[in-house]
């Protein structure tokens, strides 16, 4: 049963994909083929990082409202971004090549995660608490990263503005062919912990039971979820609520928590949302150019409505 | 007991006093004079009487009365870690005046400001009856749903403005500054002076309602009538400083939260407490925006981020690994 409705998400996602290469094509086709190729190849790549990263963070940290951009990775990311061209200034930034400029915000982003969530996370620390601390420290890092941006000289600034400019129309292309080496393996090494992170789900004094120790997966964890957030972030910058919308979606539909379903459920629904999203508002909704929006406000309200379901029961 | 009696005339006069110094200092400091007393050795009349006194007054009365507002709204949401930035009251009034602006252009402010708190009221009344049916037990939700609350209403705006092209001035009245302040553009703020002079007058039947409504009925309080009067100050405060300066967060989370660590919890003595600490910080972090980059400034509401985000989850572990 799962499984026939897994390759119907399958299905309708690759559909969304032949959609949004195939809809409305006119003019010099090998010019539009390619330009739509590089798009969907981004937004692809963004669906799989997401989804990947808010499960395994779903999973380790045991509940289904905590994702890596409620505890504010992604504003972490921009922070860690503008920390590189506060320090290094705006001319030595701007010379580096792009890839190694990346991997340099992948590995700070990776190393401020683990130091200030990972000692938060082995702790049992009220859930609650958990996830109101991680919305305030987003503030934080945003607030910190305008205020950063504001002591940076215009040069320095415009730097920071080329970098961070990502949104879901303005993809940047120097980034795809290493985000896509970020993300396959990611998404690879997901796979390959599907079961320990079945066993890891059932909770820690059970995990331990059955010899898993929790420590060591949940920073490996942390670790990949960090790498697969910057991809994210610096192809389309941050996404608020859109990864809990999609493995919310993608739970509801296969209704399992089982890592070998919901794994490729959520990345489908993932594609279903920003491939087909994305080709509804370019040929439907007249042009409208406001994907991120429409995502971050009903991710919001699916927020709301988790959040409260869970304090009824 | 007499020695806290002793204390408390002390402690006030000293406020005071470093109250006066602040609102000096930020007299003082300004883009033009070669030194930090310019404005006054200079002869400047002008300056300090259309500029400087102007935007010295905006800050100490939008402190005090965004601080006020966060008392008054947790005593509302029987909560202690909102404040009407963090449940979607300045939001609702964000989107309030954006409305305003796109359908009656020509609108004058007053217009715009008092649109902006019907629709704070309307938005935050929303607010309390979604967060009065949260399970009292799990008190972190309600800020919590606040917070996401004031997202999706932000959301929301951002939508809108974004239709309409309206971003830019949506971008002005996300971040607060004072920048702005001139004679005759900040007098509206006297209104939020106006909600601190109310909030101090029901200021025992306050401590009541944060009671909880049949303790509050019991003893005597009309519960829906002081509801709605907490809930005008908290609009009106709200609506006024957006309108004027802009959105400027944690003030009303921090300064009731400091003061009540210090003084204790009654809304009574809280209140010149309340107000005066608001003040203060507004104006330190006036200052400190005027001076980080000097001669050029950065938003307050952007150094307030920074700062009440950082007290904020002091607050939220201090008081959990603690308590």
């Amino acid at each position: 049963m799962a499984e026939r409705r897994l390759i119907l998400l399958a299905l309708a996602a690759l559909a969304a994909c032949v959609a949004f290469m195939a809809i409305g094509l006119r003019g010099n086709l090998a010019f539009a083929l390619e330009l739509r190729a590089t798009r969907l190849l981004a937004l692809a790549q963004v669906g799989v990082a997401i989804a990947v990263s808010t499960l395994l963070f779903q999973t380790v940290t045991a509940n289904i409202l905590l994702t890596p951009s409620i505890m504010g990775l992604d504003a972490l990311y921009l922070l860690g971004q503008t920390l590189l061209v506060f320090v290094l200034g705006g001319i030595g930034y701007a010379l580096l090549d792009p890839r190694l400029k990346f991997v340099a915000e992948v590995g700070l982003l990776m190393l401020l995660a683990l130091a200030l969530f990972l000692p938060l996370l082995r702790q049992r620390v009220d859930v609650n608490l958990l996830l109101l601390a991680g919305v305030v420290a987003g503030i934080l890092f945003r607030s910190l990263t305008a205020l950063l941006s504001r002591l940076l000289d215009p040069n320095a600034f415009s730097v920071v503005q080329v970098a961070s400019v990502a949104s879901f129309n303005v993809v940047r292309p120097d980034l795809l062919a290493v985000g896509l080496v970020v993300t396959t393996v990611g998404a690879m090494l997901a796979w390959r912990m599907r079961h320990t992170l079945d066993v890891v789900s059932l909770g820690p004094d059970i995990a331990a039971g059955l010899g898993v120790e929790r420590g060591p997966v949940i920073a490996g964890v942390m670790l990949l979820v960090a790498a697969l957030v910057a991809v994210s972030t610096a192809l389309v910058g941050p996404v608020a609520f859109l990864g809990l919308l999609v493995v919310a979606l993608a739970e509801w539909i296969v209704g399992t928590r089982r890592h070998h379903l919901l794994l490729p459920a959520s990345i489908a629904t993932a594609l279903i949302i920003l491939v087909g999203g994305q080709t509804v508002l370019q040929h439907g909704l007249g042009g409208a150019t406001s994907l991120g929006i429409v995502v971050e406000f009903l991710g919001g309200l699916v927020f709301v409505v988790l959040l409260l379901a869970r304090s009824r029961r | 007991m007499s020695a806290l009696a002793t204390a408390r005339p002390l402690r006030a006069v000293l406020a005071l006093l470093g109250l006066a110094a602040l609102f000096l200092a930020s007299l003082a400091i300004g883009a033009t004079g070669s030194s930090p007393l310019a404005g006054f050795i200079d002869g400047e009349p002008d300056l300090l009487a259309v500029s400087r006194l102007p935007r010295t007054l905006a800050v100490v009365i939008a402190g005090a009365g965004l601080a006020i507002a966060g008392l008054v709204m947790q005593a509302l949401a029987r909560n202690r870690f909102v404040e009407p930035a963090t449940t979607g009251t300045a939001q609702w009034a964000m989107l309030g005046i954006l409305v305003t602006t796109l359908l009656w252009p020509e609108a004058p402010l007053v217009a715009k400001t008092a649109l902006a708190c019907v629709a704070a009221f309307g938005g935050t009344a929303l607010f309390l009856t979604v967060a009065g049916r949260l399970p009292p037990t799990q008190p972190m939700l309600v800020p919590l749903f606040g917070l996401v609350y004031s997202g999706i209403v932000e959301a929301a705006a951002t939508f809108v403005g974004w239709q309409a092209d309206l971003l830019q001035y949506l971008a002005i009245w996300m971040t607060g500054e004072f920048s702005g302040v001139l004679r005759g553009r900040y007098e509206l703020l006297w209104l939020a002076g106006g909600g601190v002079m109310v909030a101090w007058w029901v200021a025992d039947r306050l401590s009541i309602l944060a009671l909880g409504r049949d303790t509050s009925v019991g003893l005597g309080l009309d519960y829906a009538a002081m509801m709605r009067v907490g809930l005008a100050i908290v609009c009106v405060v709200s609506a006024v400083t957006v309108s004027v300066v802009g959105l400027v967060p944690f003030v009303g989370l921090v300064v009731p939260n400091l003061v009540s660590r210090i003084i204790g919890d009654d809304v009574r003595t809280a209140v010149p407490w309340v107000a005066g600490g608001g003040a203060a910080l507004v104006l330190c972090c006036d200052i400190l925006a005027r001076l980080l980059r000097h001669p050029y400034e950065i938003p307050v509401g952007t150094v307030l981020g920074v700062v009440g985000a950082l007290v904020f989850l002091w607050l939220l572990f201090d008081r959990n690994f603690r308590g």
